[in-house]
């Protein structure tokens, strides 16, 4: 136990503790509210820029570095211990969450929403359960911090939502649910029959290695109910349907944090945990995750371009991205799998961007309905240029984090099937119609009738400060891992290349050299 | 002296009773309330009665404490009537907590209804001590005549509300299925004495109401078929109280009918008696007859699982749906008991988990139980979500509670709900129920549906604008109810994150 250990521990505890303090808000001054808010998104951004700093030189267990264990209980009667600790899969993930997470606090603080200590607290829970997942070795508290948003989301999405609000939230927590006990299932399936006595993902790893690796058909199954488990709760197509939804109508930080950073549990489980236990299982399943994900790239894809309101192009285009997420995963490769990882850091920032930027739009004309849009350009050119940035971010243009991504799937996929990269490849054509098209329905062009009368009525100006912070931090992210991606393939490709999680690199041992793409840009 | 003489010698020298100190103490104190009803003046009993009940709870909480580990545990008392184990110290417990919860609820419904109060806690005081007698009987003897005050008290509870011509129908029901359960059990229990003390059978036994000398009986002859069909019988009589599938038909109209602290006793109590009751068994004298058990009580369970949650669908009655979910819940428990009788070897901590569950449905059920007794109106039975519209915003901290208990029931991470489920689920997989598993897993995410169509019309819902049920819920409750509420809302929490102790118990298991 040293500082970094407790600082970890600290970057998961706060926004709760935060979220704690706020359940007492009655008796809390406003304005202090607002203080222990933002403390409780600033401290798990700060833990984990340092943490970041410092990993590289850090001491590591089996891989793992600032590890700590907490029983809390059920450590002698099932192997449940709360055990914290960052690899280089999971702290790429981290940062992206505290950084997503701080601004979409941040939006929260100045949204001036009704009731907002409970907002701010419900976001704080859901915050601090989304920096748990990413820093839990225990792969039961990994599951158990993640439906930590579950409550929070219904609540938010229902209280605070717009258009369908509480059908979108019924529906979101039946689908999530689904999801999540179908993962369950799999997880305590996994922890049953490793014969590890123990929910640690290191000792299951060391259970499964060797000669204690599962039957070829034990692990089809048990791949298949995480992958489906998984792939709910990731909008995996066909079973996406709650996702677009669900973001249309959540309020912007709660699309932020749950579109960005939330979705990104299952694809993150299934890199950390089912390729690494379950290399034998994966491979039956590669044509199914191939082309449910082709699914998500072309049939969502064009469902996205055919969308009129922009928040619901931002939501479908969300759910359409993340299937590059699962062609990586696919590609059953080191370099598949690190090119996901990178994926998932890029799709979380300029999705929570796109999300922000979105509501400042719908401030300023007072619509979604794109056909109703126009000329903002005039009224608002730095909201335009971010807009534009956060599109061609998310078409994935080198300069942003998403090129590496895209780039490195593409890659390892081409190892897989020519093929299936030509048609991955049409998803890039798709989205940039789409985004190009939304920055020019918007901005461009003359104003609409209804857009010049909702705009002497209600005259705000460019984007200002208290949107313009949130939104550069995302923006600078973006760019900081464009033009230097070392700083997370570094880490990444040490925790992947290395012995412990050989799965991966004897499944496809020739790709190892092709890792040097990623890691020296 | 002679063999007679030496026998009930023997019986005499078992007789401890200090070891049955609490169940007595609350005799005396249901008593003392009768007397105190002669010597009180009117004015004072409203008050003064619930209190004298509620120390009594709590001086027989601190005795059953006292002798948690007490050097009698695990020897059979009086003659072999009782039997006293940590289960069964665990369930008496668990019965004080729950009659205790049960007490406050009658506080805050008893007064809104002009109800009397002294017959009422008279009941519970004696109910719970029957309750906890049953969770140490050793007897088929004792097991009969504790499940027969417990079964008559409640046919009094459930039609305590005289006025109400709901209430009344609700006792009708209970009784005449109450009736046929006992008699169930009772030919059950005859078929089990006759074939058990039948002399040209190896291991028969002149002792043969005694667990230990029938379960040594039923493993000489596992394929007995009298017996067989006697402990089919038991179980179904069981099934009656726990109101398991296919013997749930009177659950919702009685939940409905009963006043709400009734139903919450019914819902908490009886169900936790039952399942006291089957692992005695199903783990004790039943053991051997596995071929019969195992399959019965997992139809049980799946029937359970999946018509709770559907039946509770499209309820909007919200007695009704803590009555169908409860069915549900007595499933996902059911499951737990196959469990630990499936493999016994593989999953010797499935009883705690039982248990564990047990105590978490207390809590949640509780907290959800105490919002019901604050919103309800003049007419006990109707209790519909449409009067819940708003209420987060009337009373943040009812609507607080309110979502607590059901996240908890619907066991969503991290109240304590989910480490139940959590705990039975790894359970099942130990003991390789995949079907069970499979439709318990389903019959979670359907439950999302009524538990959330709850709390929505709770949350999102707004007032409706009729004045006389607005004005029914209070803006400020007593201190001693939002202390109460309050601290079992922190409890799933606390419970959901930090097992400590509990998760002890269940490894030395």
């Amino acid at each position: 136990m040293n500082d970094a250990t407790l600082l970890l521990q600290l970057a998961v505890a706060a926004p709760l503790a935060g979220g704690l303090i706020l359940a007492f808000g009655n008796f809390i001054p406003k304005r202090l509210c607002k203080l222990i808010a933002f403390v409780g998104f600033l401290v798990p951004l700060l833990v984990a820029l340092h943490l970041w700093w410092g990993y590289a030189a850090a001491p590591k267990t089996s891989g793992y570095a600032f590890l700590s264990v907490t029983d809390l209980g059920l450590s002698r009667a099932l192997g449940i211990a709360l055990k914290l600790g960052l690899n280089g899969i999971s702290l790429p993930l981290f940062v992206m969450a505290a950084i997503v997470g701080f601004a979409a606090g941040l939006v929260a603080l100045q949204s001036g929403a009704e009731r907002l200590k409970l907002y701010l607290m419900l976001l704080l829970v859901m915050h601090g359960g989304l920096m748990g997942v990413f820093a839990s070795v225990d792969i039961f508290f990994f599951y158990f911090f993640h439906e930590f948003a579950l409550i929070p989301t219904f609540l938010l999405v229902g209280l605070w939502g717009g258009r369908d609000r509480v059908y979108a939230a019924m529906k979101m927590t039946i689908y999530l649910t689904a999801g999540a006990m179908l993962s369950l299932a799999g997880l305590i399936a996994l922890y049953a029959k490793s014969n590890a006595a123990s929910f640690d993902l290191i000792n299951l790893r060391l259970a499964l290695a060797g000669d204690g690796a599962l039957l070829a058909s034990l692990q089809h199954n048990l791949f298949g109910l995480l992958l489906f488990g998984f792939g709910i709760l990731v909008s995996l197509w066909p079973f996406h349907s709650w996702a677009p939804l669900g973001y249309g109508a959540a309020p912007t930080s709660v699309s932020m944090l749950h579109a960005g950073v939330l979705k990104k549990f299952g694809l993150y489980g299934l890199v950390q945990i089912a390729l690494p236990l379950l290399p034998l299982g994966a491979q039956d399943w590669v044509l199914w995750i191939v082309w449910l994900a082709l699914g998500n790239i072309i049939v969502i894809g064009l469902v996205t371009m055919a969308q009129r309101d922009l928040k619901q192009m931002v939501g479908f285009g969300s759910v359409m991205h993340v299937g590059y997420g699962f062609l990586g995963v696919a590609c059953l490769s080191t370099l598949g799998a690190g090119g996901a990882v990178l994926f998932m850091v890029a799709h979380g920032f300029s999705v929570a961007l796109l999300f922000l930027l979105t509501a400042q739009i719908h401030q300023r004309v007072g619509t979604f309905d794109m056909a109703q849009m126009g000329g903002l350009v005039k009224r608002a050119p730095v909201l335009a240029a971010f807009f534009s940035a956060a599109m061609l971010a998310s078409i994935g243009l080198p300069g942003f984090a998403g090129f590496w991504g895209e780039l490195t799937i593409f890659l390892a996929l081409w190892q897989l099937s020519h093929l299936y990269t030509a048609l991955a490849m049409l998803g890039l054509v798709i989205s940039a119609v789409y985004g190009l098209r939304a920055v020019a329905k918007v901005f461009f062009g003359e104003p609409t009738p209804n857009h010049v009368s909702y705009a002497t009525a209600n005259p705000t100006a460019d984007l200002d400060w208290a949107a313009r912070i949130p939104a550069l931090v995302l923006l600078a992210a973006l760019f900081f891992i464009g033009f230097w991606p070392k700083a997370l393939t570094a880490p990444l490709n040490e925790t992947l290349t290395a012995p412990s999680s050989s799965a991966l690199a004897t499944a496809v041992p020739a790709v190892d050299a092709t890792v040097n793409i990623v890691a020296r840009p | 002296m002679t063999p007679e003489i030496k026998a009930l010698h023997d019986i005499a020298v078992s007789n401890y009773w200090p070891a049955l100190a609490p169940e007595i103490g609350l005799g005396v104190v249901a008593l003392a309330l009768l007397a105190l009803e002669l010597l009180l003046p009117k004015r004072q009993l409203a008050t003064v009665i619930p209190r004298v009940a509620i120390l009594g709870f709590v001086a027989a909480l601190a005795w059953t404490l006292r002798d948690w580990s007490a050097v009698w545990l695990g020897h059979e008392l009086f003659g072999g009537l009782v039997r006293q184990t940590t289960d069964s110290q665990i369930m008496r417990v668990f019965f004080l907590v729950a009659s205790l919860l049960v007490s406050f609820i009658a506080t805050i419904v008893l007064p809104k209804q002009k109800a009397p109060r002294v017959e009422f806690f008279h009941v519970l005081l004696v109910a719970t001590g029957a309750l906890m007698l049953l969770a140490q009987s050793n007897h088929f003897v004792l097991l009969f005549v504790a499940l027969e005050t417990v079964t008559v008290a409640f046919y009094i509870l459930v039609s305590y509300f005289r006025a109400s011509p709901l209430s009344l129908e609700a006792g009708l029901k209970y009784l005449v299925m109450g009736s046929l359960s006992s008699a169930l059990l009772l030919f059950g229990i005859v078929l089990l004495y006759g074939i058990a003390g039948n002399p040209l059978l190896a291991g028969h036994t002149a002792q043969s109401m005694n667990f230990a000398a029938l379960g040594e009986f039923l493993r000489h002859n596992p394929d007995e078929p009298l017996a067989l069909v006697g402990a089919a019988l038991v179980l179904s009589g069981i099934a009656f109280k726990i109101g398991a599938v296919p013997f749930q038909i009177w659950v919702p109209d009685v939940y409905q009918g009963a006043p709400t602290p009734v139903t919450a006793f019914l819902a908490v109590s009886s169900k936790a008696a039952g399942f006291a009751l089957l692992l005695i068994l199903v783990r004790g004298p039943f053991l051997p007859l596995a071929q019969v058990t195992l399959p019965l009580l997992s139809i049980f369970a799946a029937l359970s699982l999946l018509f709770g949650n559907l039946a509770a669908l499209p309820q909007r009655n919200v007695k009704r749906l803590m009555g169908l979910s409860g069915v549900s819940h007595a499933g996902f428990l059911l499951v737990g008991v196959v469990a630990s009788i499936a493999r016994t070897d593989a999953v010797s901590w499935a009883p705690a988990a039982v248990y564990f569950y047990l105590f978490t449905y207390l809590l949640g059920a509780m907290a959800v139980f105490g919002v019901m007794a604050h919103v309800a109106g003049d007419a006990d039975a109707d209790q519909d979500f449409r009067h819940y519209a708003g209420l987060a915003r009337k009373s943040p901290l009812l609507g607080a509670v309110l979502a607590c208990g059901i996240g908890s029931l619907a066991g969503i991470p991290p109240l304590a709900g989910f480490i139940g489920k959590l705990l039975i689920f790894v359970a099942a997989f130990h003991a390789r129920l995949w079907i069970l598993l499979g439709v318990a897993i389903v019959a979670v995410v359907v439950s999302i549906y009524y538990y959330f169509g709850w709390m929505r019309a709770a949350f999102y819902e707004e007032a409706p604008p009729s004045p006389e049920r607005a004005a029914v819920v209070p803006l400020h409750l007593g201190v001693a109810a939002s202390l109460t509420l309050v601290s079992l809302a922190l409890a799933t929490v606390l419970l959901g994150v930090y097992q400590g102790p509990f998760g002890q118990w269940i490894a030395t298991r």
